[in-house]
């Protein structure tokens, strides 16, 4: 590719006036003219693509204030038709305590805190190792985060069995003997969950981190080594500090990896209220009363809100995130 | 839940903060308290330490175990009857061919249709907004878009129908269908479900790739007297090659593993079944380990090749470096 500079471009003088103006005339004329055909298709179709992308999730949302008479039996596209707003689909789903009704609360309160831990440990030990792979030079160090880059691609049902019999086997009486001295905790607790998601969230941090923390300039670590600090101080006083934006990417999309997560819950939260998290519910919900909408849609749509918070709040960083985290196991 | 309860979960979450600061503190006091013979070596292989104890015992040695457990029966004899049986059962021999249906329409229909869009808002007033839109289905589960498109789909078997797609059909003089129950149409209304929550995450990475082709190209073919699909085919498809690349494989590997909406929507029932859906019921369900342990090796065989191009491109990468 030659850029031609502006100064070497022909001036039109060389043409005759009238051939000038007819040649521009005609050249404005049909480039606009087709501009305006394909901008104006080209809207149209995305305008469609944007409608037919909105219109399930806005069904749900109108569908999830109706009074439950109304969503058995007319569409919620007839709303001006039939209205109807109540508040009543999500006080049952939160607050109701009557047996049938799914009582979320519960559920939420486990949602958030299993997604706590299950974001902060894989954070801190992925950039703990990242450190390392960054500013250790080895040639095996070399295969070994290669190898850790690859086990980000590995599919989850690779590791699920073999994971859930070591954890009967070493977590279970660990939790039993918690229970024992704490009767408060469960025996059923989060430490599963927050171990799983954990191990399974580190390739992934580990690559991510890495890519950051391997750009700091090796001179900043070297006038501190020189200065006299561990590697302890180095880590925490400058490391963390200036990594903060690729740490910000990384937590955004495991907490809202974790948080949608339905396969480690199934296997390995027990189900209970103790446990389970607000997808796990929501799957069950949907499984044992399939025609219940207007507690289905309310529930969902409690389930749906944090994420799309998180999504709409800090979406910079959650795009990073999942741009390099699109093949997270 | 009671008062109890929830102070249980509290006492859970500080004592679980307190116990991991705790081992990240005695780390750290090692870590500076290191022998002073090779000490930088030992000071960083502390600091690899948990990371790789947990992907050692989370990840690898598991991986390890399924890859043997596929070979092995109820009784740990040595057999191949578990992939006889994912071969030549009409039920999985159906889950494999699900599975490679989704993967060949799921990852072609989102990229085409997020390139589509891509370049139609390209540079149009309320670009942002557009994108938004798309996008939004990415930040949501699995299991709510399921509920989401279960009530478009929904039956009704007396009256009005309150599920869209069966009033649209009502509306235009047809009868209304069972679509979840009718095999083979369902595996394609599921298919459906993952498009939508796929297209937005193709159109974000193609946008950001159609900015980067340089406008001197593009306005040189104008010069050339192209017309816009020839330059969209001959000037920014080359242009944008290798994001097309990434998307398209990593919505395959998405693809390959979508679990929770065949298991929310259909749980695999009336020929859905798809290979992790099948992986999750035979291991877990029905407690054949072995047959759940060959359906998740050949899940580990299927995207091998992806993992071993990404391996490829790194290693270039760090070479260069």
């Amino acid at each position: 590719m030659s850029s031609v500079a502006p100064a070497d471009l022909p001036v039109g003088d060389n043409l005759g006036s009238i051939e000038a103006a007819e040649r521009s005339e005609y050249g404005t004329r049909t480039a606009r003219v087709k501009k305006r055909l394909t901008s104006r298709t080209a809207t149209v179709i995305a305008l469609i693509i944007a409608v037919v992308w909105t219109i399930p999730t806005f069904g749900l949302l109108v569908s999830s204030f109706r009074p439950a008479e109304l969503i058995r039996t007319t569409g919620w596209w007839t709303i001006f038709q039939n209205p109807g707003f109540t508040l009543d689909n999500y006080r049952d789903v939160l607050f109701s305590t009557s047996s049938s009704s799914p009582q979320l609360g519960a559920y939420i309160v486990n949602s958030i805190a299993i997604a706590l831990l299950a974001t902060l440990i894989p954070l801190v030990f992925a950039s703990m190792a990242a450190y390392a792979f960054a500013w250790i030079r080895f040639k095996w160090v070399n295969w070994l985060f290669i190898f850790v880059f690859a086990l980000q691609i590995i599919p989850l049902q690779m590791a699920l069995v073999p994971l859930l019999q070591i954890f009967s086997t070493w977590l279970r009486p660990m939790q039993a003997w918690l229970h024992e001295i704490v009767p408060i905790i469960p025996e059923q607790n989060y430490l599963p969950l927050w171990l799983a998601h954990s191990m399974f969230g580190l390739p992934l941090a580990i690559f991510l981190l890495h890519n950051f923390i391997s750009e700091i300039p090796s001179d900043v670590i070297e006038a501190a080594r020189v200065d006299g600090a561990t590697h302890g101080q180095i880590f925490f006083r400058i490391v963390l500090p200036l990594a903060t934006p690729a740490l910000a990417s990384f937590a955004i999309f495991q907490f809202i990896w974790v948080w949608n997560d339905l396969l480690v819950a199934l296997i390995f939260s027990g189900g209970t209220q103790d446990v389970a998290p607000l997808t796990q519910r929501l799957a069950e919900m949907v499984g044992s009363r399939g025609q219940d909408w207007q507690r289905l849609t309310a529930a969902a749509f409690i389930s749906i809100v944090i994420p799309l918070g998180v999504f709409f709040g800090l979406q910079r960083y959650f795009v990073r995130g999942l741009l390099a985290g699109s093949t997270k196991g | 839940m009671t008062t109890a309860d929830l102070l249980g979960k509290l006492l859970q979450v500080v004592m679980g903060l307190a116990v991991f600061a705790a081992v990240v503190g005695l780390l750290i006091f090692f870590i500076d308290k290191a022998p002073k013979k090779g000490r930088d070596y030992w000071q960083l292989a502390l600091f690899l330490l948990p990371a790789m104890l947990f992907i050692a015992v989370g990840l690898v040695y598991p991986a390890i175990r399924t890859s043997l457990l596929a070979f092995q029966d109820s009784s740990g004899d040595w057999t191949l009857d578990n992939f006889v049986w994912t071969f030549t059962q009409p039920a999985a021999i159906r889950t494999l061919i699900n599975t490679i249906i989704w993967v060949l329409l799921v990852p072609t229909l989102a990229t085409a249709i997020g390139l589509a869009y891509a370049v139609f808002i390209d540079r149009s007033r309320g670009e942002k907004y557009y994108k938004v839109i798309l996008f939004m289905p990415i930040a949501i589960s699995f299991v709510g878009a399921g509920v989401i498109w279960g009530f478009v789909y929904d039956y009704n078997g007396v009256g009005e129908q309150i599920g869209l797609l069966n009033a649209l059909v009502v509306a235009a003089g047809g009868e209304p269908v069972q679509w979840l129950q009718t095999d083979p149409i369902n595996t394609f209304l599921l298919i459906v479900v993952m498009i939508w929550i796929q297209t937005g995450f193709a159109m974000v990475l193609l946008s950001a790739a159609i900015k980067g082709v340089p406008t001197e190209q593009i306005e040189a073919a104008q010069l050339d007297g192209t017309n816009g699909w020839q330059r969209f085919m001959n000037v920014t498809v080359p242009g944008i090659r290798g994001a097309l690349v990434v998307v398209l494989t990593t919505i395959s590997i998405a693809t390959l593993k979508v679990f929770d909406i065949v298991r929310t929507m259909t749980a695999g029932n009336f020929n859905t079944s798809v290979i992790a859906n099948e992986m999750y019921t035979q291991a877990f369900r029905a407690s054949e380990v072995g047959r759940g342990s060959a359906l998740a090796l050949i899940l580990f065989v299927l995207v091998l090749p992806i993992v071993i191009y990404n391996v490829n491109v790194l290693r270039k990468q760090r070479e260069i470096r």
